[in-house]
């Protein structure tokens, strides 16, 4: 090898690339293939399915290809339907507000007040693990602590501070956001911890030399910098409220409806159409959310 | 942070934060209390007995469903999820370290697939496969439901990855001669590893709970949160419950097993 000369080298080297080397965005392309083709046919072509099917036709039994605006009028025109995006919306805005504060005072303790980059591991994992278990089974757990002689009323009853068990701790719009935050934070302590431990410690040194208190520091410091993680997670919980049918059916004993609740009602007596304009109607909403959210916070700077 | 004494603010958090994980682990404790109701027992407190019936009434053949049967093709199910997302986001990462046209395209279409309600996702492939016709299954539509919920959270760890690696060990191993699949076998995998076998975890058990996705698209053959969730409707005795302590068991051995796989590969590689 020592006695070859460069310009054999460079003819092994040509030769080599010649034989292997496809060109640079050839292979790009090929290894964002199987994901664009996954994606494309089971996320963007049922979307626009759903487009084309909420202006059709339809009975009892099928459906018929046609072009007819009667579904959205139908949906738009329901004052159920307002109804129902308002109790929706109100659901959001709960659980949103909960888990946005348990949230961020959790990852703050963790990025934070823990002095081990093994013990944040640790405690982080304690946290995420419930969210890798089944969200139902983790729902019907309410069932037994929060029912007529579930843990809490025969605790309060005992304890002598209530005579009769209270009935609104389960079946009520009460139950439901408990549950959505039960089954919804760790949406958003991940990205706010994420955001968090990016936050260049001597900033933090800098403010206490300068002769900020801890919550001077807090609050001009670490919340102006943690809000990108807000958003993240604020998208995540936002659309998984608006997206939730079977907590609200569970924990509501059915007496309160989420949009996606409607849809599935409409999906089991076979109206596709009609489901389909309230999807496409819900769609835009989200997206509509999620658009105004990332305008407020930029939140490209976390990718 | 660096001063000796804790203060007042971390025993408050301190108190917060623990009283958060009670939040998260007290009412799985309480099913899996419940579930060694005795024969007599009912859906709460107090136990009646202490009985294993409940498991035992699990696996005998039931009127309203199938276990074993939802078992087999949830387990199964989450393990074609768990290759195949593992295998296109660390190809799609690789793509996307380098410039190519639709990039930004594809990243947005894997951002939306986070955020399209699930339930639409369903409805639409549900339509989709009736219209061209096809038999909906828990192989084909309910998969690729699920895909389009693992994918993206896949996508988005290996773009944090590449985002920390270091172009340099590549450029090493070139230099020493090493083909470009030589440096992908020897130097990149075994660095990325860990990672990959977070987003198999992750694939498997978003997949094995997934639930909404799967309402549409599973056909004839219910998965097991399927199951689940139409027994919460017409179950009232606590059988519900022990089949929550197994599925729940079932995904901590998961969790611990992967948990456990990382750790030994991030020692052996320190050692090495």
């Amino acid at each position: 090898m020592a006695t070859m000369t460069s310009s054999e080298t460079e003819k092994i080297e040509g030769a080599r690339a010649k034989s292997f080397r496809l060109p640079p965005a050839l292979i790009s392309y090929l290894q964002a293939a199987p994901l664009t083709l996954i994606l494309g046919s089971f996320l963007a072509v049922p979307i626009l399915m759903i487009g084309m099917v909420s202006f059709w036709d339809y009975d009892f039994a099928q459906m018929y290809p046609d072009f007819v605006t009667f579904n959205y009028a139908e949906t738009l025109g329901s004052w159920v339907t307002w109804k129902t995006y308002l109790n929706t919306l109100k659901f959001a805005f709960f659980v949103w507000a909960i888990t946005l504060f348990i949230g961020f005072w959790v990852a703050y303790f963790l990025a934070f007040h823990i002095r081990t980059a093994a013990m944040q591991m640790v405690l982080f994992l304690v946290c995420t693990v419930p969210f890798l278990t089944s969200n139902i089974i983790r729902m019907i757990s309410w069932i037994p602590v929060l029912g007529r002689n579930g843990l809490v009323n025969s605790t309060l009853i005992s304890a002598g501070i209530v005579s009769e068990p209270i009935e609104w701790l389960l079946y009520s719009d009460f139950a439901v956001v408990l549950a959505m935050v039960h089954l919804y934070t760790l949406f958003m302590v991940t990205p706010i911890f994420n955001t968090l431990m990016r936050i260049d410690k001597s900033l933090v040194e800098a403010a206490r030399d300068a002769g900020a208190s801890s919550w001077q520091t807090l609050t001009n410091v670490i919340l102006p910098l943690a809000k990108p993680g807000m958003a993240i997670g604020t998208i995540f919980v936002v659309t998984l409220v608006m997206a939730d049918f079977s907590t609200v059916q569970v924990m509501s004993g059915g007496q309160s409806a989420s949009v996606a609740l409607m849809m599935k009602n409409q999906m089991s007596l076979l109206q596709y159409p009609a489901a389909a304009a309230n999807a496409v109607v819900l769609l835009v909403f989200v997206l509509l959310m999620v658009a105004a959210i990332v305008r407020i916070v930029d939140i490209r700077k976390e990718l | 942070m660096h001063g000796d004494k804790r203060g007042r603010e971390f025993y408050m958090l301190a108190i917060f934060f623990a009283v958060f994980v009670l939040f998260l682990y007290g009412p799985l404790s309480a099913i899996l209390i419940l579930s060694f109701q005795g024969p007599n027992g009912g859906l709460t407190f107090p136990l009646n007995g202490v009985s294993v019936h409940w498991f035992a009434n699990l696996f005998e053949t039931q009127a309203v469903g199938d276990f074993g049967g939802a078992f087999r093709r949830s387990l199964l199910l989450g393990l074609m999820v768990m290759i195949v997302t593992v295998v296109v986001s660390l190809l799609a990462g690789l793509a996307f370290r380098r410039r190519f046209v639709g990039a930004t395209a594809l990243f947005y279409l894997a951002v939306a697939s986070l955020v399209v309600p699930s339930i639409i996702i369903s409805l639409g492939i549900g339509v989709l496969f009736q219209q061209i016709g096809l038999q909906p299954s828990w192989f084909s539509s309910a998969f690729g439901a699920h895909l389009t919920w693992t994918l993206p959270f896949g996508v988005l760890i290996m773009l944090a990855v590449f985002n920390r690696f270091s172009p340099a060990y590549e450029e090493a191993a070139r230099d020493l001669g090493a083909t470009s699949w030589q440096t992908f076998r020897h130097v990149v995998l075994p660095m990325i590893a860990p990672s990959l076998i977070g987003v198999g975890l992750f694939g498997f058990t978003l997949s094995y709970d997934e639930f909404a996705r799967t309402l549409m698209t599973a056909g004839t053959f219910n998965t097991l949160p399927l199951e689940i969730y139409g027994m919460t409707t017409n179950v009232t005795t606590p059988v519900l419950y022990a089949l929550g302590t197994v599925t729940t068991i079932f995904s901590f051995l998961v969790i611990a097993g992967t948990l456990g796989l990382i750790v030994h590969l991030n020692r052996r590689r320190q050692r090495s």
